[in-house]
């Protein structure tokens, strides 16, 4: 008898055990109770689906064709099309899209190069104490936003902060970083650097999960470790690469606390920090028009969704799979 | 050194086993320093923090004082205090205690001989620099303790975090068994719904949902901090189903003959084989629950009794924007709880945040 029939049979002892043989119903064969068992485990993120996912994503969709407020919930009208329409004329709405805009264009590639040449760093089997500087490098995503944002606008202050004082000391002007419209954005993707942490581990597992067979049969080949790096790292990393590259998309289109910490919340300078979602924040809670805020979000939902089909849809040009070749 | 190993260091093309050796370690040397300066620009800002916690705010309004934590140094001349400034005498500038000021020329005395002659400099003292001594200053700590109702907010954030911690790593244990080791009709797909909702933008069910917690009476309360989180999270369910699906199923089996049901299974078999991803599961969340900053913002902005550490220092930051060595030394005050946990545990986090990106 081999071991899956034991197993099957020792099922079918514990769903009989009950009592005397008799037409047995669904829940009373092994597969049944399975699938019952199966479900009574899964069943608190059903429900969680229901009520936290599925019910709230239907409900925002229709909430955005109201005026829903929380002052009058009893007044709430369908409006149609209006607040979608009332989008693409309000001048908070397209500032906030070119803000993220803007700020998406300075961090998201220093994103990528930075967590990408941290991981070569301490990948490379020449550095001593490659753990030490792992851990250290890593560390700083885990210091609560709140507060690395507060240490950063204290390092950047253009007349008592560190950064600005080494700058004149070399001789270059220190901007305004945290006041101008123009620095604000380097400088937030500054504050950025200290939340690449995870990406650099996962390009670091990337890295080291590519075959070093590769690299000898280029090494014999004559090849430097630049061409190396383009011809066989780049090609073998890229599904990690591209995962980083949805994740920070999708965390870039949600940029809050940053912006909210530096100005409470005002988006000063002159909204150039009126970032997408604090302009949903201020309209749905501070200015209790929920409705409009639930098409913010939705339009906030469609161009995350839409940015991610582009990105996989040009993936097919330059990420390369290996096992669908073998 | 000898004459043969001195001519081994000068010839680094020389062929000899020692040269390449020392080559070798020349060049991991060198990328270490690079590391070393790399990481210091990295951490800079953090060296900035705990310099300007331990200053005196006095300290960042003097022209002239140095960047460390100091204290102007002070001299006592016949029962009363004086500051001392570096006087430039005789091409040589010393440290002495300014008595009397006046305008084209002032009275000095030397600290280390206070009986002495008096020391007549010519010259503005405004145009002195003050003497500094190292001395760090943990007022800015106690005060912003205080000020902030640190011990409140502690536990606040503390409780928090423990609470939707235990919900959410219960409620993900549970919901990962169920998808590693049951078949029931449909169980691909829902998983696959399960993997689509890591990507949803929150805001896309936000209002909805604090409306419902508002209609509650939940508003001002941890409940909408919590009670979410009783209902498993797909991130840390995908986490511990892939740990869950690599034990074997033999384990389950043998216990199953034994007697055992489908709850005892995953108490005396799934759960003590699965620790390291148990042990990643529970710091996530934590770490996530500790930083927070949206859902806390949502609901407790208006509840100092009740709020976490980043909705108070915050609201602090807006109070205090001026005192940026009171703000420095609460952000200190505010991360020092989860890097100790970090470096306590780094070894099983780290690994999970590799499992998790690389086995998507």
């Amino acid at each position: 008898m081999t071991r899956q029939d034991m197993t099957t049979q020792a099922r079918s002892q514990l769903s009989v055990r009950s009592g005397p043989v008799r037409r047995r119903r669904w829940f009373q064969t092994p597969s049944g109770r399975e699938a019952a068992w199966g479900v009574v485990f899964i069943s608190p993120w059903l429900i969680g689906l229901v009520l936290f996912v599925a019910g709230p994503l239907i409900a925002s969709f229709v909430l955005s064709f109201t005026d829903f407020n929380l002052v009058h919930p009893e007044a709430v009208q369908f409006v149609g099309l209006d607040n979608y329409a009332r989008m693409a004329s309000d001048p908070n709405v397209i500032k906030s899209l070119l803000v993220t805009l803007r700020f998406a264009i300075v961090s998201i590639p220093l994103t990528m190069v930075a967590s990408l040449g941290f991981a070569v760093l301490v990948n490379s089997p020449k550095l001593f104490a490659r753990n030490v500087f792992r851990v250290l490098f890593y560390m700083p995503i885990q210091i609560p936003l709140v507060a690395s944002t507060l240490v950063w606008i204290g390092f950047l202050n253009t007349k008592t902060g560190w950064l600005d004082m080494i700058l004149r000391f070399v001789g270059l002007p220190g901007p305004d970083w945290i006041n101008s419209e123009t620095w604000i954005y380097p400088a937030l993707a500054l504050i950025g650097l200290w939340g690449v942490g995870n990406f650099m581990l996962i390009n670091l597992a990337g890295l080291q999960s590519v075959p070093t067979e590769l690299y000898e049969a280029a090494r014999i080949d004559g090849a430097g470790p630049g061409t190396m790096f383009r011809r066989i790292t780049i090609p073998i990393m890229s599904p990690i690469l591209l995962y980083n590259l949805v994740i920070c998309l999708i965390t870039t289109f949600q940029y809050f606390t940053q912006a909210y910490v530096l100005t409470n919340g005002r988006g000063d300078p002159n909204n150039a920090t009126l970032f997408i979602n604090l302009d949903l924040f201020r309209e749905a809670f501070q200015f209790n028009h929920l409705g409009y805020g639930a098409a913010i979000a939705w339009l906030l939902f469609v161009i995350v969704l839409g940015l991610t089909l582009v990105l996989f849809a040009f993936a097919r040009k330059w990420v390369y799979y290996g096992g669908s070749e073998t | 050194m000898t004459a043969q190993s001195a001519s081994r260091l000068r010839s680094f093309s020389d062929r000899s086993p020692v040269s390449r050796s020392y080559r070798r370690f020349l060049g991991r040397a060198s990328l270490t320093l690079f590391a070393v300066v790399l990481l210091s620009a990295y951490l800079l800002p953090l060296l900035y923090m705990i310099t300007t916690a331990l200053q005196q705010p006095e300290q960042r309004t003097t022209a002239g004082a140095p960047i460390y934590p100091a204290a102007p140094v002070t001299g006592v001349y016949q029962g009363e205090t004086y500051p001392i400034y570096q006087v430039p005498i005789d091409g040589a500038i010393r440290d002495l205690m300014l008595v009397v000021k006046g305008r084209e020329s002032s009275t000095f005395v030397d600290p280390a001989d206070p009986t002495g002659t008096l020391i007549e400099w010519t010259g503005r003292w405004r145009t002195l620099d003050q003497a500094w001594t190292f001395s760090p200053d943990t007022a800015n700590f106690t005060t912003a303790w205080s000020q902030l109702n640190f011990p409140r907010l502690l536990f606040n954030t503390a409780a928090i975090a423990v609470l939707s911690t235990l919900a959410a790593v219960v409620s993900s244990a549970l919901v990962a068994y169920g998808f590693a080791r049951f078949r029931f009709p449909g169980k691909n797909m829902l998983f696959v719904v399960l993997i689509a909702t890591i990507i949803l933008p929150f805001q896309a069910t936000l209002i909805p949902t604090y409306i419902i917690f508002v209609k509650l009476g939940w508003n001002g309360t941890w409940l909408p901090l919590i009670v979410p989180h009783l209902f498993a999270n797909a991130f840390n369910v995908f986490l511990l189903r892939q740990y869950f699906m690599s034990i074997p199923r033999e384990l389950d089996e043998a216990a199953m003959i034994d007697g055992a049901g489908p709850f005892r299974i995953l108490r005396s078999v799934i759960l003590p084989g699965a620790v390291p991803a148990l042990t990643a599961v529970t710091l996530f969340h934590f770490f996530f629950s500790w930083n927070d900053f949206f859902v806390p913002l949502l609901y407790l902005s208006g509840k100092p009794d009740l709020q976490t550490l980043p909705i108070g220092i915050q609201q602090y930051n807006a109070l205090y924007v001026s005192e940026p060595t009171l703000i420095q030394a609460a952000a200190l005050m505010t991360m020092i709880v989860p890097v100790i946990v970090f470096f306590l545990a780094q070894r099983s986090f780290m690994r999970a945040v590799v499992i998790t990106g690389v086995e998507k």
